[in-house]
């Protein structure tokens, strides 16, 4: 790829492009992913890729994507198949939970090579460039661990609230689930989505650049409900402590404000079932548009205080190092964000002609206003349309029509929020940050799709 | 409808809406029957944070000799004798300077081209320390340090920075001493619009402003940054991780990327593989955290399952006693320490390494 040039859809020839040092595997780290993967099941569908490429490489020319068969029909029009002809299976197979189709094993969570040493200390990505609408099935749910995951017995799991209020108080899940509950669309993000890419190009797909944002429908029961039955002094606290009941008993300190709006919530719901043991089972606690490490799972204690704890995920980690060498601490809150899911890095488009385009739009300060799309690199752009439901704090769908012609094009989308904020440029998170904060990357992503219809990450200048 | 009746029907209605307030008021102050006050004995069972001023800090203390001790016993096999760490995790100790203790910012923290940020160049308050290597730390039994371990080991870590002397004795009474020599006490800003809150009275608008430009906003783009050719495939085969159908497929990252060729084509879908029959050893490895520094193929923080495996062919005997004895040498500096899993369970994992370690 040195001095490799990328033709712009004007056909203009970029020059020399920069290499890829920060955060990237180097050619060792790569080649022990590889040898890696020769011992797994990569492997095996590699030859079986090789075999399909062997045997039916000629409808791959063909423009017409679908394109009539020589005999005069397709067979599997013409010969009926097994499941047209033969008996089904029988109801609540799989011990009674059913699960997704076997052709649909690509579509799975996914480690970043070379990102962490340890599965228990480590984070998995969810496949956006899969994923329809804005609810993520719990099973693809991202993932970030810090000490390990666990399935934990509800009926012995407590929750406690102490510190200034009248009476510390505790509760068991039958009496949490007693409660008036509520049912809320919220995304959550991981502060480091998108963390490696804050220098230059590290991953090659969106599962990898984006995929540590989720969104499901919670269910539980507003904090506030729970601090009033305890007699929280709401005159005097300014933060409350959450803490986790595993390992690592991760500690986050949450603004009083946020609470007494309502939107913070102790959930045990998601998607219609409990939480997932991976996602905190049986309790979580939910704070609307604020970074995923403040979700503290396997809830345990709420603390009502007046001072900020500076726990070690906001006094060492989940802080934004400034260019002055200042670290700005206390930064929770995900700002307005977008990503094409499809078309998107390591995809290829399987012919010209027409294609929807498709992404994720979402804000930690409210409602999605609008989703702009550019497929020349962000010359022009025009309106995507906003699927329904449109959520304060959710994942809003975008779509937008697009006819490909064959050339090269430069796809971007660019997020406004219900306060009018604009999803920046890089050149702007960088002028106002550096390169070396690592959290909060909001920028404007880029997907180079090439003449061969293969699509690549890029950022552009 | 006679007069009379419209006069009944209104004050039932109107009883019934203040029935319904009253009923829903008292619901909001009270839901009785549901939580219990915690008792004193519950509440200090968990109540386990310090804060920035020391608020729940136990009374105790630890010299920097005795910290050294539980350090190379405990937290040195994943942050290393001096803190610097190995490969697993990233360096605690260094990139601090005497002058940093002085000044309260560390200087290599304005430096691009320094290399990682350990956790003493971060960390403002020696609280965050406590009170996370109590509640977490060792990594595979976090919370079995008791308070004078605690401060024992925090003031080895201290000591490795030169924030506190060789011969220092760290106590509930010293700390706040500590505190005013951390090198970067005064690294810390709130002054920032990224907090949901007022609470810390930060800015009132964000860092940047981009504007919803539709037309000719910006000069052609360039491809500033994308990945070389040969780590197409490092995140492995990208058909594999895309579905088998939609309006675009994953790119056959396996073989070289034709730059000219048309695409397309799909391919048949793999068949799953049969069940197998899931030897016990492999969950026993994960109850006894083994998994948390050995890994099935590749080397963590000690040797793979499948290099142990190849190494000690029918050897269960002599794996069981490495298993609880502990070591090192054998394959590195780094020691593996003794572990008190049940003997049953030991055996088991040590006849599933001489059988060949199969998974």
């Amino acid at each position: 790829m040195e001095g490799l040039s990328v033709k712009t859809p004007d056909g203009i020839q970029s020059g020399r492009v920069q290499k890829a040092p920060e955060n990237f595997l180097d050619r060792d780290g790569i080649s022990t992913v590889i040898a890696e993967s020769k011992a797994g099941r990569r492997n095996f569908i590699r030859s079986a890729f090789a075999a399909a490429a062997a045997g039916a490489a000629a409808p791959m020319a063909l423009a017409q994507g679908n394109p009539v068969p020589t005999e005069g029909g397709d067979p599997n029009i013409l010969n009926l198949p097994e499941h047209a002809t033969g008996l089904g299976q029988g109801v609540a197979a799989n011990n009674g939970y059913g699960v997704p189709s076997k052709f649909e094993s690509n579509v799975q969570r996914r480690q970043s090579p070379g990102l962490t040493q340890t599965t228990q200390a480590s984070v998995s990505f969810a496949p956006l460039q899969s994923l329809f609408g804005i609810v993520t099935p719990s099973g693809l749910h991202f993932e970030r661990h810090h000490q390990g995951w666990w399935d934990i017995d509800p009926s012995k799991h407590r929750f406690m609230i102490n510190g200034m209020v009248k009476t510390p108080k505790v509760f068991t899940m039958d009496e949490i689930m007693r409660l008036p509950s509520v049912s809320r669309f919220h995304f959550i993000e991981c502060g480091a989505n998108t963390a490696v890419e804050w220098g230059n190009v590290a991953v090659p797909t969106v599962q990898y650049t984006h995929g540590m944002v989720s969104c499901s429908e919670f269910t539980g029961v507003p904090l506030i409900t729970l601090l009033e039955i305890a007699g929280a002094d709401f005159k005097n606290a300014k933060f409350i402590l959450a803490e986790g009941g595993d390992g690592s008993s991760m500690t986050r300190t949450i603004p009083m404000s946020l609470i007494l709006s309502g939107e913070v919530l102790v959930a045990y719901g998601q998607n219609g079932e409990m939480l997932r043991p991976e996602n905190g089972y049986p309790l979580r606690l939910i704070v609307p548009g604020i970074q995923g490490v403040s979700w503290v799972k396997y809830l345990r204690r709420i603390e009502v205080g007046d001072m900020p704890y500076a726990a070690k995920d906001e006094a060492v980690h989940y802080m934004d190092l400034m260019p002055d060498g200042q670290h700005r601490q206390y930064t929770n809150i995900q700002e307005c964000k977008s990503v094409v899911t499809t078309p998107s890095g390591g995809q290829v488009l399987l012919d010209k002609g027409f294609y929807n385009i498709t992404g994720l739009a979402w804000s930690g300060r409210g409602k999605v206003a609008k989703v702009d799309v550019s497929v020349d690199g962000g010359r022009n752009w025009r309106q995507a349309r906003l699927e329904t439901p449109v959520l304060s704090k959710a994942l809003t769908r975008f779509n937008i029509d697009w006819v490909w012609d064959g050339k090269p094009a430069i796809i971007q989308s660019r997020a406004t929020d219900e306060t009018g904020f604009v999803q920046p440029t890089y050149k702007h998170l960088r002028a106002a940050r550096g390169t070396r904060s690592i959290y909060h990357n909001n920028a404007i992503q880029s997907w180079l799709v090439q003449e061969n219809g293969e699509v690549k990450n890029v950022q552009v200048s | 409808m006679s007069k009379f009746l419209k006069v009944t029907l209104v004050s039932a209605l109107i009883a019934a809406l203040l029935a319904a307030a009253g009923v829903a008021s008292a619901q909001s102050t009270a839901y009785p029957g549901v939580g219990r006050p915690a008792t004193p004995k519950e509440v200090a069972a968990w109540d386990i944070d310090v804060r920035p001023d020391f608020k729940g800090l136990p009374a105790g203390s630890g010299s920097v000799a005795q910290g050294q001790d539980l350090w190379e016993a405990k937290c040195a096999h994943c942050h290393g004798v001096f803190g610097e760490s190995n490969e697993v995790f990233s360096p605690l100790i260094g990139g601090t300077t005497n002058e940093d203790i002085k000044t309260g910012n560390v200087a290599n923290l304005k430096r691009a081209d320094f290399p990682g940020r350990t956790t003493i160049m971060k960390v403002a308050t020696v609280s965050t320390l406590w009170d996370y290597i109590n509640r977490a730390m060792p990594w595979t039994a976090p919370k079995s340090l008791k308070p004078d371990e605690v401060y024992a080991v925090t003031a080895y870590l201290l000591s490795l920075a030169n924030v506190v002397p060789e011969d220092f004795v760290l106590s509930n009474k010293n700390i706040a001493e500590v505190q005013k020599r951390m090198p970067n006490r005064n690294g810390m800003t709130t002054q920032h619009f990224m907090w949901a809150g007022k609470e810390f009275k930060g800015t009132n608008k964000p860092d940047t402003a981009n504007v919803a430009c539709m037309k000719d906003c910006v000069p052609e783009a360039k491809v500033a940054s994308i990945l070389p050719d040969y780590a197409r495939n490092a995140h492995g085969n990208l058909a594999d991780q895309n579905r088998l159908v939609g309006q675009q497929h994953g790119a056959n990252t396996a073989v070289p990327e034709n730059k000219a060729a048309p695409v397309g084509g799909t391919t048949t879908p793999a068949a799953k593989p049969a069940a197998k029959v899931v030897d016990p050893a492999l969950a026993l490895l994960n109850k006894h955290t083994c998994t948390a520094c050995h890994a099935q193929s590749t080397k963590v923080v000690g040797p793979s399952f499948n290099d142990i495996a190849k190494k000690y062919p029918g050897k269960a005997e002599y794996l069981a006693g490495k298993i609880k004895s502990g070591g090192s040498g054998v394959w590195g500096a780094i020691p593996m320490p003794a572990q008190t899993a049940p003997d049953a369970d030991i055996k088991t994992i040590a006849n599933w390494l001489a059988a060949g370690a199969a998974k």
